[in-house]
């Protein structure tokens, strides 16, 4: 099934993100990523979902979001037309004889060492997820500790703003 | 407490009275549509006043007049003003599940929104059951229920139940309150959301603290919610599309659901359909919407319709579908409902367009705006082209209706046929009364046995089938519409459910009448057990008919409840008892009716299998005609 991304514009009120991941699990949609957060609109939320679905279950999630009292907006993203990213923060283990090997990797992939301690590095990455696993994979053989990852984030491209249109009160 | 409405040629005859205006079904003319507050709108300076206060006078200012609930902890502050209401009529239940059920009944016969309230914790989970059904078939209904106090939320403090969390699922939307200031605001949104679009249950979950809080009240409040802005007129090019639609169709049927009734919408509905002369198929959601008696009348569709409904949707080469929602028990097996149709769906909620069936013309809005506009549309069409010739189609389905008629064997163990005696109170009370179903067999005879002609007239719990729908129910239609006959048509199962709301129709004086249609079991699914696994009669057998304990003795729960209690057991009493039954008015009456318990409802879809498979009788399926 193809996956699809949604921009989910909400107020920013209490229980607004359970009302939209309780609405996923009991109309049985698959969730791949989820992230939320503030936008440049003060009481405003976006939240970012991954979803895979097709055709008209695509349609009926949307729907279903669209009845949801705090839900304002809703658009889907498309890769092209949009950047999205994810975000990884990977520690990894990292001696004196591993440490240079293991920075030089993270070099290729643009991505910080942002703590070292005397047998491992935190590495922080930032990419599609196709870029971000391919960086795992580079890191695997130094051995993984930790990862710790966030959902999708997306933005369409151009100088259009989603929260633009949902000002506007009727 | 009359609100004027109709009064039924069965209370006339018990009473004079002047004679009643014609039903019409508009919306209730209280409310002013272009502000988004129900009610009159009156302008309230600003006042102090503590939460508990705005609660009731905000209530008040919404147009509110009758609330049921049942008080406990956390929304006492909320009881006290309100037993200085000279506005607020409160009923109090036996139990808050009652509570929601009478909220309902009320909102289906008044078409105003019914209002319940419970305490926290216990008092709010007792309600979920009234929410989630009230869900389910979209009624308009506001749950107010107290919370403790907001420094104790998360506390697992005594009777705390994050009832915001457990009715996420089956609310239109929920509200935590703990600040007082907003509760005038939440309210007037609470009724906008519930009543607005496609209705359904709101909860307005009140800390207690909020209600001991002062506060500044005024009238009306802004209500502004950016999310929520229903779409009510349909898309003109697709009212067009579907004209063209109707214009081209050999085979046209309506399918009507509950939507139409809850848009008061059915006069819009016979124009069109007149206009258009195909046959017009009511869910168990829309009986009476469209005229039982009507000619283009052909029944009910589904697991339990009759041949005609369930064929005419079957063979039709196009669905006009208003406000219905393709439920599982209409379509039967999805993929071999109506293949050959193409399908025109005009629904007030978009979510429900394309959800089972794919809609060719999808039309959002409300039936109250798109019917007219259909009409008008089809009208041009007509007078463009030549109408039609739809007389084939016709004579298939007249002589399906006239092959297969709904009806019932006698039973042959010398009781009543419980058909019959539903049949005899549909005939004996007359279009105007009010019939209130359970959930079971007895439900699905009462939506095929009785005359439905109006509109309001028939109430049951469709979407979510709870048992114990029936009594409380019919308690809140009763109070909704106090000169009209109201009929709990209830099973022995049901009836024990919730019957303890007969203590609250006596105490208030809420005559209903009960009929118990007895077979000493869970009907249904006996009826099932009989069918699929082999008579094997596992636990639904409940003693409380002939040749059995009778535990309980109904006629003896009534006697202790101060109602009236029948008992009937034979054929040749049936319509005495009935009318013994309607000459009683100033208490409620229960009826037990014991009839036999082999009597099984057909026709039947078995589940799992095309609506092409139904049988008209166990193992019987209709002889079809081959097309030509």
């Amino acid at each position: 099934m193809a996956r699809h991304t949604l921009s989910v514009l909400v107020e920013d009120v209490p229980g607004v993100l359970t009302r939209v991941a309780s609405l996923f699990a009991r109309r049985a949609f698959n969730i791949n990523s989820l992230a939320v957060g503030p936008t440049e609109i003060a009481g405003m939320s976006r939240i970012t979902v991954v979803v895979e679905a097709e055709g008209d279950l695509l349609e009926q999630v949307t729907k279903q979001l669209n009845k949801l009292i705090n839900v304002l907006k809703i658009v889907e993203l498309t890769t092209e037309q949009s950047v999205q990213r994810d975000h990884v923060l990977i520690k990894v283990r990292a001696d004196a004889a591993t440490r240079l090997q293991v920075t030089q990797a993270a070099d290729l992939f643009r991505a910080s060492v942002v703590d070292v301690a005397i047998d491992s590095l935190i590495i922080e990455a930032t990419g599609t997820p196709e870029k971000l696993s391919a960086l795992q994979s580079v890191l695997e053989p130094f051995g993984i500790r930790e990862i710790v990852q966030s959902g999708t984030l997306a933005i369409g491209r151009g100088a259009k703003s989603m929260s633009d249109r949902a000002l506007r009160s009727a | 407490m009359s609100k004027g409405s109709p009064i039924s040629p069965a209370l006339l005859a018990a009473r004079p009275a002047p004679p009643a205006a014609p039903a019409r079904d508009t919306a209730p003319a209280r409310d002013t549509p272009a502000s988004a507050v129900r009610g009159p709108n009156n302008v309230v300076a600003p006042t102090r006043m503590l939460g508990s206060a705005a609660i009731v006078r905000s209530l008040e200012e919404l147009g509110v007049d009758d609330v049921f609930g049942l008080p406990g902890g956390a929304i006492l502050p909320t009881y006290d003003p309100l037993l200085a209401s000279t506005k607020l009529r409160h009923i109090l239940v036996r139990h808050e599940q009652g509570a929601g059920h009478a909220a309902q009944g009320y909102a289906m016969v008044t078409g105003r929104p019914g209002v319940c309230i419970a305490t926290s914790g216990p008092g709010a989970t007792n309600l979920v059951t009234a929410i989630a059904d009230a869900h389910m078939d979209s009624v308009p209904m506001v749950a107010i229920t107290g919370q403790v106090s907001s420094a104790f939320i998360g506390s697992d403090a005594f009777q705390e139940a994050d009832i915001v969390g457990i009715t996420m699922p089956i609310t239109k939307h929920s509200y935590l309150v703990t600040d007082a200031q907003d509760i005038p605001r939440v309210l007037a949104e609470a009724f906008h959301i519930a009543t607005t679009g496609r209705p359904g249950p709101v909860l307005v979950d009140v800390a207690k603290d909020a209600q001991q809080a002062s506060m500044t009240f005024s009238w009306p409040p802004k209500v502004d919610i950016p999310g929520y802005r229903p779409v009510v007129r349909g898309h003109a090019k697709q009212v067009r599309e579907a004209a063209r639609l109707i214009g081209a169709s050999q085979r046209p049927v309506f399918y009507v659901g509950g939507g139409v009734v809850k848009g008061h919408a059915s006069a819009e509905l016979k124009e069109l359909a007149e206009l258009v002369g195909a046959p017009v198929v009511t869910t168990l959601m829309a009986r009476g919407v469209f005229p039982d008696s009507h000619q283009q009348h052909v029944g009910m569709p589904g697991m339990h319709g009759s041949v005609s409904a369930v064929t005419a949707l079957q063979q039709a080469d196009l669905l006009i579908t208003l406000g219905a929602r393709f439920d599982d028990r209409v379509t039967g097996v999805l993929s071999s409902f109506a293949p050959n149709a193409k399908v025109i769906h005009a629904d007030i909620d978009p979510a429900e367009i394309s959800k089972n069936r794919t809609a060719d013309v999808p039309i959002v809005g409300s039936v109250k705006e798109i019917i007219p506009e259909l009409t008008t549309a089809v009208r041009d069409t007509f007078e463009a082209q030549a109408r039609p010739d739809i007389s084939a189609w016709w004579r298939t389905i007249d002589h399906l209706r006239e092959t297969y008629p709904v009806g019932f064997t006698q039973p042959d163990d010398g009781l009543s046929a419980p058909q019959q005696v539903i049949k005899r109170i549909g005939e004996l009370t007359g279009p105007e009364g009010v019939f209130v179903s359970g959930v079971g067999q007895h439900q699905m005879w009462a939506a095929q046995f009785i005359r439905y002609e109006r509109p309001h007239a028939w109430l049951n719990s469709g979407g979510l089938g709870t048992m114990g729908y029936s009594v409380p129910a019919a308690m809140g239609a009763k109070v909704g519409n106090p000169d009209r006959v109201v009929w709990a048509i209830d099973g022995d199962g049901c009836f024990q459910m919730t019957n303890q709301e007969l203590a609250t129709c006596v105490i208030n004086n809420i005559p209903i009448k009960v009929a118990v249609i007895n077979n000493s079991s869970l009907g249904m699914v006996r009826q099932w057990q009989t069918l699929f696994y082999e008579g094997r009669y596992s636990n639904t057998d409940l003693n409380t008919g002939h040749d059995t304990v009778r535990v309980p003795d109904f006629v003896k729960l009534a006697d202790a409840y101060g109602c009236v209690g029948l008992r009937c057991e034979r054929d040749e009493d049936i319509d005495a008892t009935i009318q013994q039954a309607l000459a009683i008015n100033d208490r409620p009456v229960v009826i037990d009716f014991v009839v036999s318990r082999d009597s099984m409802v057909w026709p039947m879809v078995p589940s799992g299998v095309s609506n092409d498979l139904i049988q008209i009788a166990r193992n019987m399926t209709p002889t079809w005609e081959q097309e030509d």
